[in-house]
């Protein structure tokens, strides 16, 4: 495992950044449909466009969500590739299988789907 | 019309260049990920395929597992190609996508490495490379996360 230490501030950047509702709100929707403009994003919750743009802006800080300029258009993608990081760094490939299986279990048993 | 684009990023501390033979030669590509054995012709128009390991192949996967044509290059920034599974026929039938790769120099000697996979109409590719089929590893995720662990590190995951 690295240990840099700009590598233990990205990790506690990930972690606050996750530690908040109404960003992990913002990334549901951005996992539901990627590539949404602020507006889009602001129509789905009752906050300030100010609000939304300063939970959006500490996501891309932690690289949760990168954007990116399409046109005149501000697009907001969600990266998992920070949350992947913190699944390999706990989970070897042997161990996902076992985990795979326990969580589609708890989803059939509890009837969701997935 | 299903069109979409999916945008991974991770900051790696490495040379561009590094970054850059990571991504196109054999020898590297066969170290992480999906342990694929990368061919590029690494010109406008021209070929790119990413073999199946052996041990892959006797999982039945075929020898060649994607094919594209190479679209921009330019060494050690910006490489745009396009990107279609042949795993069957399916697949092989929702055709070529565009997949892009972006590498940037910062700050600490760390750069950051965008792929950016633009799709259209192609369920089982977009299912494949988000990591959303259960036991066929986790698409570009999980092969951005591991290139970073290996040139960090020396050795994969």
């Amino acid at each position: 495992m690295v240990t840099y230490s700009w590598s233990v501030t990205d990790d506690d950047q990930v972690f606050k950044a996750l530690a908040d509702p109404t960003r992990r709100f913002l990334l549901d929707l951005l996992f539901a449909r990627d590539g949404r403009t602020l507006t889009e994003l602001e129509s789905e919750l009752e906050m300030t466009r100010f609000g939304v743009m300063k939970h959006l802006k500490v996501l891309e800080e932690a690289g949760l969500v990168v954007a990116r300029r399409s046109g005149r258009e501000k697009l907001h993608f969600l990266n998992p590739v920070p949350i992947r990081r913190i699944h390999d760094r706990w989970i070897d490939k042997y161990t996902e299988d076992r985990v795979t299986a326990l969580l589609e279990l708890k989803n059939e048993l509890e009837g969701n789907d997935g | 019309m299903d069109k979409t684009t999916h945008v991974y990023q991770v900051y790696i501390k490495a040379t561009p260049e590094a970054i850059w033979d990571a991504i196109t030669r054999p020898e590297w590509t066969q170290k992480y990920g999906y342990r694929s054995i990368a061919e590029y012709d690494l010109r406008p128009g021209g070929r790119y395929r990413g073999l199946a390991t052996p041990e892959f192949q006797q999982m039945g996967m075929p020898e060649v597992v994607v094919d594209g044509e190479v679209i921009e290059v330019d060494p050690p920034r910006r490489l745009v190609h396009t990107w279609r599974f042949l795993w069957d026929d399916n697949v092989k039938a929702e055709g070529p996508t565009t997949v892009t790769f972006d590498i940037k120099p910062g700050d600490n000697g760390v750069c950051s490495l965008t792929v950016t996979h633009e799709l259209e109409n192609a369920p089982t590719t977009t299912a494949q490379i988000t990591g959303a089929i259960p036991n066929a590893g986790g698409g570009w995720a999980y092969v951005l996360s591991d290139l970073k662990t290996l040139l960090e590190t020396g050795s994969s995951l």
